[in-house]
């Protein structure tokens, strides 16, 4: 596990965090920009001092401010990809791969060399400048520099800030790939929940420089306070479930999520895939009684759990669906003409084609 | 003492030579060193210690030699314990001539190099630092590499300008054929003598064609550099 409590005063700006991360695992650190994120991950890598910070990773600390104790960075093994790659220009590909690789002989090997090229394709640039790279290959090389110095932790400092969502693209499944077969523990800083959705395990809520909830992410997208970040519009559980059949022709699926079978808008994923989805609270359709002849897809029997004002002057229903949480914004109209109550039995309607591409495959569990 | 038969030319040609490179390589560690503290050290005197960096920059050199003169001559402060311990005398000596030169050239040298380290990307130093880099590796590995443009071109540029270096040489060393007698101050001193015209005029061209090809070769070896360097 890795444990970080740290403040740091700027001018103008404080950061009063303190939040755990699985090792292994994915935590995000979500927030908007200058809530305080990169500066949370340069204490962990040790670059910058706090004003009072402690930081442990399972069992070392590196830093502790109280006891006097700050492990330099060249010897806490962690391993930083930044937002632009800082490629060293004086060498090659290779040469930019073996720099940290070659200072981390001594240690435990968590990954091989030839696993790392072969992860993120990097045989054909090798003999490269970085100069003569694309943004993105440019991006995969600073990602294998950094896992060759064999670290105990990986932290990525939105790795993909510099490229267009083209490149994005390109490189989430690199990471998504690592992810599953790498295990080092990531703390990865994100403003896009979608990239979040796709790689992360954990999430920490970050916003002003203060934590505002940390834990799965499944719980966190429940949250209230998640919506202070990305806005009511793009609220909405997050629920994993597994492929029972596929209809390749229709470009559907049927998902096991809790007790309940979910139709999804999805292709090429084999049966007995985890995947993980986003239910956007906007798109889901509330009915008390049993409806015919509409489009929808799924109409799933639940129960109320809790009616919120969402603060933006919507209302927030919180559903039971076969052991699943899912949450529904709908209007102060549509609950009075409902009467919702915790404890009522509703259908849950979720179109499949709402689906599509808040859908993403998960590691199968080991 | 001068002769037609081109061994005057010659003799202050090498010397200059020699003076020019031992002027170099004497102060090119301590330019580094220096450019390094004014760019990325803080302590206090900082902005005294760059004024006296760049205080040859601005001094007649005529007073640099003279002030060398006070310090480094035998019976100067650090001239006397140089000769007495470890046998070093300065003065009149091409050593001396070179030692006049690095001082006068030194700011030259230290501007080439402050400048590239300031344009060293810091970000490359912490990806290094990450990577298990300590201190001196990165400064090894990382920095003094990106440096290198900024440190040939210093050093190309102190070279031909310490060719021609002439007060600080004449005052601190004199002008001795064979040992200090370096083109300018043959030129001087053909020009100094009746029948010296054409000798100076060789020289001058000389020192021309050296000045021109010393500046080239910078650029040339700086545009190599950056080219290595992916810039």
């Amino acid at each position: 596990m890795l444990q970080v409590a740290a403040s740091k005063r700027y001018e103008g700006f404080t950061l009063q965090a303190q939040f755990d991360a699985p090792t292994p695992g994915v935590t995000a650190l979500f927030g908007r920009s200058g809530s305080g994120k990169t500066t949370l991950i340069n204490i962990i890598s040790g670059l910058l001092p706090a004003d009072a910070a402690r930081v442990q990773l399972d069992d070392q600390v590196l830093t502790d401010t109280q006891a006097g104790i700050h492990e330099p960075p060249e010897r806490r093994h962690i391993g930083y990809v930044f937002q632009e790659p800082r490629l060293f220009p004086h060498l090659t590909v290779s040469g930019n791969l073996n720099y940290g690789a070659r200072r981390a002989r001594q240690r435990p090997r968590v990954v091989a060399a030839d696993e790392v090229i072969a992860l993120l394709a990097l045989a054909p640039l090798l003999q490269r400048r970085p100069h003569q790279l694309s943004g993105g290959e440019r991006q995969r090389v600073s990602l294998g520099r950094a896992l060759l110095a064999q670290p105990r932790l990986l932290l990525l400092d939105e790795p993909f800030a510099s490229l267009d969502a083209a490149r994005r693209e390109e490189l989430l499944p690199y990471l998504v790939a690592l992810r599953d077969r790498v295990s080092i523990p990531m703390v990865y800083v994100s403003h896009q929940f979608d990239e979040v959705l796709r790689l992360a395990t954990h999430v920490v809520l970050l916003e002003a420089g203060r934590v505002l909830a940390h834990g799965p992410i499944n719980e966190m997208s429940l949250r209230a306070e998640l919506q202070s970040i990305v806005g009511p519009e793009h609220v909405g559980a997050v629920v994993d479930g597994v492929v029972t059949r596929l209809d390749e022709a229709d470009g559907t699926a049927e998902l096991a999520v809790g007790t309940g079978t979910l139709q999804i808008s999805l292709r090429a994923v084999p049966v007995g895939t985890r995947v993980r989805l986003q239910l956007l609270a906007r798109d889901i359709i509330l009915a008390v009684q049993p409806v015919q002849g509409l489009s929808v897809r799924n109409a799933l029997a639940s129960t109320v759990l809790a009616v919120d004002a969402d603060g933006y002057g919507g209302i927030l229903v919180r559903l039971d669906v076969g052991g699943a949480t899912v949450l529904a914004r709908i209007t102060q109209a549509a609950r009075r003409a409902l009467h919702l109550r915790p404890g009522d039995a509703v259908w849950t309607l979720v179109k499949a084609a709402s689906t599509r591409g808040h859908t993403y495959p998960l590691a199968p569990r080991s | 003492m001068i002769d037609s038969t081109g061994s005057a030319e010659l003799d202050a040609l090498r010397l200059s030579f020699e003076v020019a490179l031992r002027s170099v390589a004497f102060s090119l560690p301590l330019a580094v060193l220096a450019a390094w503290l004014l760019t990325r050290a803080r302590f206090p005197g900082r902005l005294l210690f760059d004024a006296f960096v760049h205080l040859p920059l601005v001094l007649p050199p005529v007073a640099v030699g003279y002030l060398l003169l006070v310090l480094f001559g035998t019976r100067g402060v650090l001239g006397g314990w140089l000769r007495d311990h470890l046998g070093i005398v300065l003065p009149f000596t091409t050593a001396g001539a070179a030692l006049a030169t690095a001082v006068v050239t030194f700011p030259l040298m230290v501007r080439a190099i402050r400048l590239s380290l300031e344009n060293v990307d810091r970000g490359l130093e912490q990806a290094a630092h990450t990577l298990g880099a300590g201190a001196l590796d990165r400064f090894v590995t990382v920095t003094l590499p990106l440096m290198l443009p900024g440190i040939l071109a210093g050093a190309v540029t102190a070279f031909a300008a310490g060719l021609g270096e002439f007060g600080a040489v004449i005052t601190f060393a004199a002008n001795i054929p064979g040992v200090t007698r370096t083109l300018p101050l043959a030129l001087y001193t053909a020009m100094q003598s009746p029948h010296g015209d054409a000798l100076a005029l060789r020289l001058a061209l000389l020192s021309l064609g050296l000045a021109l090809a010393g500046l080239l070769a910078s650029e040339l070896l700086v545009r190599r550099v950056r080219v290595l360097l992916g810039r």
